[in-house]
């Protein structure tokens, strides 16, 4: 395991010794074989109480695991053939938000993601996986593609947010989004996504109106980062496993508050463990997601977006509406 | 008379060195201009609608005020008044916050919407206020927007929206960032229909408010000076490590870079929404009526 999580601390060392004893038994020649088995049992009980309960900040620090595959992992093992396609067809090409026309078991589908970095050099080049502008703008221009040829859209989140820097305000980083959003609410194809790690604020959501919502069992999404709300409410962004416990960031929040349609189950440990396992899953999870949106007719389909996100809400509505105030607004 | 009471209270102000004499105006009376430091009498204040007769500073207003300032006098009809505020998360502090926002506003959430005229013509209105938790965008902002745009489509008549906003309401978590994607469907369906959308930027206007119905307008319009952004001047700041220059993400910046239609004074607004009222609709007359602004 080339990285490790604090709260794997425990675990990581016991497996170390698991090995120091393994090649003293090959070295030394001496038996040791009694002891490698006990510590092994002791470890899976020990890799058991750790990941089958995670905590929310354990859960933010798994979906944002270096190791954890990325937007063009998952698009590349889900399809037989990808063209990646490129630009905006106004400013330059992105690298944080990739996509593309993909053979998904046979049938041609547009998949679009933000793309982080493996390393440090392809992070900087990826920006860490936070788009600009412009990279929402590709995006748009896949799905506008998608629909003329009719083929569904995949979506692949995983940023931390949209990028906060001062060429992303120039080039309207708030307007991109809100096209995407207003765009994709009316698109007239079938729409699908996955926020495979963090699901982060409006940068998000700029690739996340979707038919159905589909969510990684360790990823997180959430209006504001943990760090980020723990400095306004706290005045201290060391706060973020506070946060993370207080705003129901994960998969299973969201599945119980009805926002998340299904949560597509990770490997023990996280995705970064078995890479085809969870290429698998999520494999099934989008084609059985495509089978219930096949079934709709187009009218039927954008009908059923639409309610989706317009009974999302909590608040109190009072049996009795108040006397209409007109007079009451007219205060000087 | 007026000139005569400027030189005065400008010694006061510098002869006390704790400014006493400030603190003995008449609260209400008198106003100081935030940017050029003119001190205006409220009235002549409000005959400006709030801005400064001598900068053209704009103060900040109240959803009654604005309503007041643009609709045709006695036409607001409010709805959606008894969608009150939820807590879904259980957050810590939350409805005393709540509460809080509701005695120091009057209002009980930080939107007003409902129904009026502007020189006759019909349309849909909704206003923002800041001063209700920064007039963050939580479920029931999304609620009455979403159900006021529906509203004006199922009618055939615009909708206009004035935003200042922190951006999303924290405490409600995942159901404010989802809010942004509601509003942005009603609106959807109402550009399908063919219907008339105004966004109105005033100060400040950030966060889920600009990357959603902020900036998605037929016309995107905002008030001189207004701060309109994505993020927030000190995150981006931190992140590129340098100042920003003072005009950064003003509506000025926003209108040179080709984010908005027209940046519009205060006391120009209401004839322009007229003004481009009557051009979306039938020959140029409300209900068939020409009516004079």
């Amino acid at each position: 395991m080339a990285t490790e999580l604090p709260f794997e601390k425990p675990l990581v060392e016991l497996r170390v010794k698991i090995d120091e004893l393994k090649r003293f038994t090959e070295e030394k020649g001496i038996d040791m074989s009694e002891e490698v088995a006990t510590l092994e049992a002791k470890a899976k009980t020990l890799a058991e109480s750790i990941y089958r309960d995670l905590k929310p900040w354990q859960k933010v620090q798994i979906a944002r695991h270096p190791e954890r595959p990325t937007a063009l992992d998952y698009i590349r093992a889900m399809c037989g053939d990808f063209i990646e396609l490129h630009g905006d067809r106004n400013f330059r090409d992105d690298p944080a938000m990739v996509g593309g026309v993909g053979l998904f078991r046979g049938r041609p589908v547009t998949l679009i993601g933000t793309q982080k970095g493996k390393d440090t050099k392809d992070n900087i080049h990826r920006n860490f996986g936070m788009a600009h502008p412009e990279g929402y703008r590709k995006a748009l221009r896949l799905m506008k593609q998608a629909e003329k040829f009719q083929r569904p859209v995949f979506t692949f989140i995983d940023t931390a947010g949209a990028y906060p820097g001062a060429g992303a305000e120039e080039r309207g980083q708030g307007e991109a989004i809100a096209r995407n959003l207003i765009e994709m609410a009316g698109l007239r194809v079938p729409v699908v996504c996955v926020v495979t790690g963090e699901g982060g604020s409006g940068g998000a959501l700029g690739l996340g109106v979707a038919d159905e919502i589909l969510m990684f069992e360790h990823a997180y999404y959430s209006v504001i980062s943990p760090e980020s709300a723990a400095a306004l409410l706290w005045k201290d962004a060391t706060q973020g496993q506070r946060a993370a416990d207080t705003m129901c960031i994960t998969a299973q929040d969201l599945k119980a508050f009805g926002i998340v349609d299904q949560i597509v189950p990770e490997p023990f440990g996280g995705v970064q463990r078995d890479r085809a396992e969870a290429v698998s899953a999520l494999s099934d999870a989008f084609a059985q997601a495509l089978d219930r949106l096949d079934a709709l007719g187009m009218d039927a389909l954008l009908e059923r977006r639409y309610d989706k996100y317009r009974k999302i809400g909590n608040y109190r509505e009072m049996t009795e509406e108040l006397p209409k105030h007109s007079v009451a607004m007219q205060e000087s | 008379m007026l000139k005569d009471l400027f030189p005065k209270k400008r010694k006061f102000a510098t002869i006390s060195p704790n400014q006493g004499a400030k603190d003995r105006v008449p609260e209400g009376l008198m106003n100081k201009c935030k940017r050029c430091g003119e001190i205006l009498l409220s009235r002549e204040l409000e005959k400006n609608v709030k801005t400064c007769p001598h900068c053209g500073y704009h103060f900040s207003m109240t959803a009654p005020e604005r309503i007041d300032a643009t609709l045709d006098e006695g036409s607001f009809v409010e709805f959606d008044a008894h969608l009150l505020t939820g807590d879904p998360l259980s957050f810590p502090d939350y409805p005393e916050k709540v509460q809080k926002a509701r005695e120091m506003s009057g209002l009980d959430e930080a939107i007003v919407s409902g129904y009026g005229t502007i020189a006759g013509f019909p349309l849909y209105i909704a206003v923002m206020d800041f001063r209700f938790i920064m007039g963050s965008m939580g479920s029931v902002v999304g609620e009455r927007l979403a159900r006021t745009v529906e509203r004006a489509t199922d009618d055939g008549v615009p909708v206009v929206i004035f935003t200042v906003s922190g951006g999303a309401r924290m405490q409600e978590g995942i159901f404010s960032l989802m809010q942004m994607a509601k509003v942005s469907a009603a609106l959807r369906r109402h550009a399908d229909a063919g219907r008339l959308y105004i966004a109105v930027c005033t100060n400040p206007t950030t966060g889920g408010v600009t990357a959603s119905f902020a900036m998605q307008g037929d016309l995107n319009l905002a008030e001189p000076g207004a701060m309109i952004g994505f993020a927030g001047r000190r995150i981006i700041e931190s992140t590129i490590r340098q100042q920003l220059p003072e005009e950064f993400q003003t509506a000025e910046f926003l209108l040179e870079h080709g984010m908005l239609d027209e940046v519009v004074h205060r006391k120009d607004m209401k004839p322009y929404l007229a003004t481009v009222l009557a051009m979306h609709s039938k020959r140029g007359e409300p209900n068939g009526h020409r009516t004079a602004f």
